[in-house]
C-alpha cells in the first residue's frame, strides 16, 4: 500500500477527506446562495434567468458544477461508510447512555441523509426540470437607451435550440432576450405549501449540520489555535448555521407569502 | 443508605451478560463507589454467591484501573473523578444505579466489569516512549522547555490510560488517549528524534485494534477524569497528516 492510500484510508485520512470535501461544500453554499438571491429581485426574473443560463453553459462553471456534484456524492456515502464502521467499534451497547456532546454532532449522519434526500428533490425540482423538460420561454425586451425591461410570456409550445436567444433591433433601439423561464418554474413550485414546508424544514438540516460540521472540520484538519479557534467557531454557528439557511429559507417563503 | 445496583454480569469473553439487580444496605455516605462494592461483595462471599469482578488498584485517582461505567457515564457523574474517587454522597437513598463495564471491540469483556485494556498497552508499545541510549543522563538544565510547553506537555501526561474516552464516544474512538500521549513527547525536546514515527505508527496501532475513528463530539474529553483537552486530539490530526506528508518512509 503506498503512502498515500495507507494515510487517506487511515482513521484520520478518512476524516480528513470529510473535512476537505466539507469545507468545498461550504464555499458552494456562500456562491449558491448569493447566486440565488436574484430570486428577491422584482424584475420578472430576468437576472435570475439570464444567471441560469451562465451558470449552465459557461464551461468552467459547468466543470466546477460536476465537480461539485461528484464531491456531494462522495461526501454522502463516504461519511455512511465511516459512520458504518464507528458502529462496528461498539458491536455491545449500552444500557443506560447520559451524552455529553451536543446532539447535532452525534446525529452528523442522520442530518446528512435527510440533506441528501432533500439534494434528490431539490434537484429533480429545478436542476433536471430545467435541463429535461419542456420549459416556458420568457421574452425580456430591453429599452437601450433608458434601460426598462418588457416582460412577454412566449406562447405555449414555443421552443429554440439554445437556452437563450439574443437579437438587437438598432432602429427600435431595443435588446431582445428570450430564455427558458426558470424563475416562473420556481415561482410556480412555491406555491406548494407542502414544498415549501419541506424546504424550510430542510434548512434546519442544514443549520444543525453546520452547527458541528464547520468547526469539527478544521479541528480534523488539525486547525485549533486558542486566538483562531474561537472566530472558525463564530463563524461556524453565526454564518453557516444561522445566517446562510435563513437565506436559503428566505426563497420559498418569499415565493409562497408575496408572489 | 440504601442503593439498589443493577451491575452487569458476564461469566467470560465467551459468553453474553445480562444486568443483575443487587440490593446493597447500610451504605455510608463516606464510603467511596469501590467501598461499596466492597461491602458487596464480603456479603455475596458470605452468602455463598460469586463476588462482582471489577478492576481497582491505587484508589487514589492515579492508576487508571477503575473502569466503571456508571449511570451512563464513564466514572460517574462527577467532573474529573475517577470511580474510586467517587462518593456515595454523590447519590442519594434508594437510588438504583446502574454499572456496566467500558463498551469497546477492541476492549472485550473478561469478566463482569473487567475489561481487556491491553489494546492500549501495544499502542504505548508501537511508540509512546522515547529511545534513551545508555549513558549518565545529562542535566535537566542543558534541555531548555519554555514553561507554556512544558505545561501542556504536562497536562496531556496527566492521562492515566484509563480508557473512559473510548467508553464514553459514540464511535468507541481512543483518539483522546492517543492524542495525549502523542502529544506528552511532542511538545517536549526528548520527543524529537522518533516525532514522525511515533504519529504514524500509534495511529496505526489505534486503528489496528479496531477503535472507531474520531467525530469531534467532544464526549471523550468532557468525561475524561484527567481532563485532557480536545487540542490534544488537533495536535494528533496535525502530527499525523505532517508526518505522513514529510517523513521519508515510502
Amino acid at each position: 500500500m503506498s503512502w498515500l492510500t495507507k494515510t487517506l484510508t487511515s482513521s484520520i485520512g478518512k476524516k480528513l477527506l470529510m473535512a476537505l470535501t466539507g469545507l468545498f461544500l461550504c464555499t458552494f453554499l456562500i456562491v449558491h446562495l448569493i447566486g440565488n438571491l436574484q430570486l428577491f429581485k422584482n424584475d420578472g426574473g430576468y437576472a435570475f434567468n439570464n444567471y441560469a443560463v451562465f451558470m449552465t453553459t459557461f464551461p468552467l462553471i459547468k466543470i466546477v458544477s460536476y465537480v461539485n456534484y461528484a464531491l456531494i456524492l462522495f461526501h454522502a456515502f463516504w461519511g455512511l461508510y465511516i459512520t458504518y464502521k464507528n458502529r462496528q467499534a461498539r458491536p455491545v451497547g449500552y444500557a443506560v447512555v447520559k451524552n455529553s456532546s451536543n446532539v447535532f454532532s452525534r446525529n452528523m449522519a442522520v442530518l446528512g441523509t435527510i440533506l441528501l434526500v432533500y439534494l434528490a428533490v431539490h434537484m429533480s425540482d429545478f436542476w433536471y426540470k430545467y435541463h429535461n423538460e419542456a420549459l416556458p420561454y420568457v421574452k425580456y425586451t430591453e429599452q437601450i437607451s433608458s434601460g426598462n425591461i418588457e416582460t412577454t410570456m412566449m406562447e405555449t409550445g414555443y421552443t429554440q435550440e439554445a437556452k437563450k436567444v439574443e437579437s438587437l433591433n438598432e432602429a427600435a433601439g431595443t435588446k431582445t432576450i428570450i430564455v427558458k423561464d426558470l424563475y416562473s418554474v420556481v415561482s410556480f413550485s412555491f406555491q406548494n405549501i407542502l414544498l415549501v414546508l419541506f424546504y424550510v424544514l430542510s434548512m434546519f438540516a442544514v443549520a444543525f449540520h453546520m452547527f458541528h460540521g464547520f468547526q469539527s472540520a478544521f479541528q480534523t484538519l488539525g486547525w485549533s489555535h486558542p486566538k483562531y479557534t474561537p472566530l472558525i467557531k463564530g463563524i461556524g454557528v453565526w454564518v453557516f448555521a444561522v445566517l446562510i439557511p435563513i437565506g436559503y429559507a428566505a426563497m420559498p417563503l418569499y415565493f409562497y407569502f408575496l408572489k | 443508605m440504601t442503593i439498589n445496583l443493577k451491575v452487569w454480569k458476564q461469566k467470560n469473553a465467551k459468553t453474553s451478560g445480562s444486568l443483575e439487580t443487587y440490593k446493597v444496605d447500610h451504605v455510608s455516605p463516606d464510603m467511596s463507589f469501590l467501598e461499596m462494592f466492597d461491602v458487596l461483595n464480603e456479603k455475596l462471599v458470605q452468602e455463598n454467591k460469586e463476588p462482582i469482578a471489577f478492576d481497582h488498584d491505587c484508589r487514589e485517582g492515579i492508576c487508571g484501573m477503575c473502569s466503571m461505567y456508571i449511570n451512563g457515564q464513564p466514572h460517574g457523574p462527577l467532573e474529573g473523578v475517577t470511580t474510586c474517587q467517587l462518593h456515595m454522597r454523590t447519590f442519594n437513598d434508594g437510588d438504583t444505579i446502574v454499572v456496566e463495564p467500558w463498551r469497546s471491540k477492541a476492549f472485550p469483556v473478561i469478566k463482569d466489569l473487567v475489561v481487556d485494556r491491553s489494546a492500549f498497552d501495544r499502542i504505548i508499545a508501537s511508540g509512546g516512549y522515547v529511545s534513551v541510549n545508555t549513558g549518565n543522563a545529562q542535566d535537566a538544565n542543558s534541555l531548555p522547555i519554555g514553561k507554556d510547553k512544558a505545561d501542556m506537555a504536562f497536562a496531556a501526561a496527566a492521562c492515566i490510560g484509563c480508557g473512559a474516552c473510548v467508553a464514553a464516544c459514540k464511535n468507541a474512538s481512543a483518539m483522546l488517549f492517543v492524542s495525549a500521549k502523542v502529544s506528552q513527547l511532542a511538545l517536549l525536546p526528548q520527543g524529537q528524534p522518533e516525532r514522525e514515527s511515533r504519529a504514524l505508527n500509534m495511529v496505526a496501532q489505534m486503528d489496528a485494534e479496531g477503535f472507531g475513528a474520531c467525530t469531534n463530539t467532544g464526549a471523550c474529553a468532557a468525561e475524561c477524569p484527567k481532563e485532557i483537552s480536545l487540542e490534544n486530539i488537533a495536535r494528533l490530526n496535525r502530527e499525523f497528516l505532517g508526518a505522513s506528508i514529510s517523513s521519508t518512509g515510502v
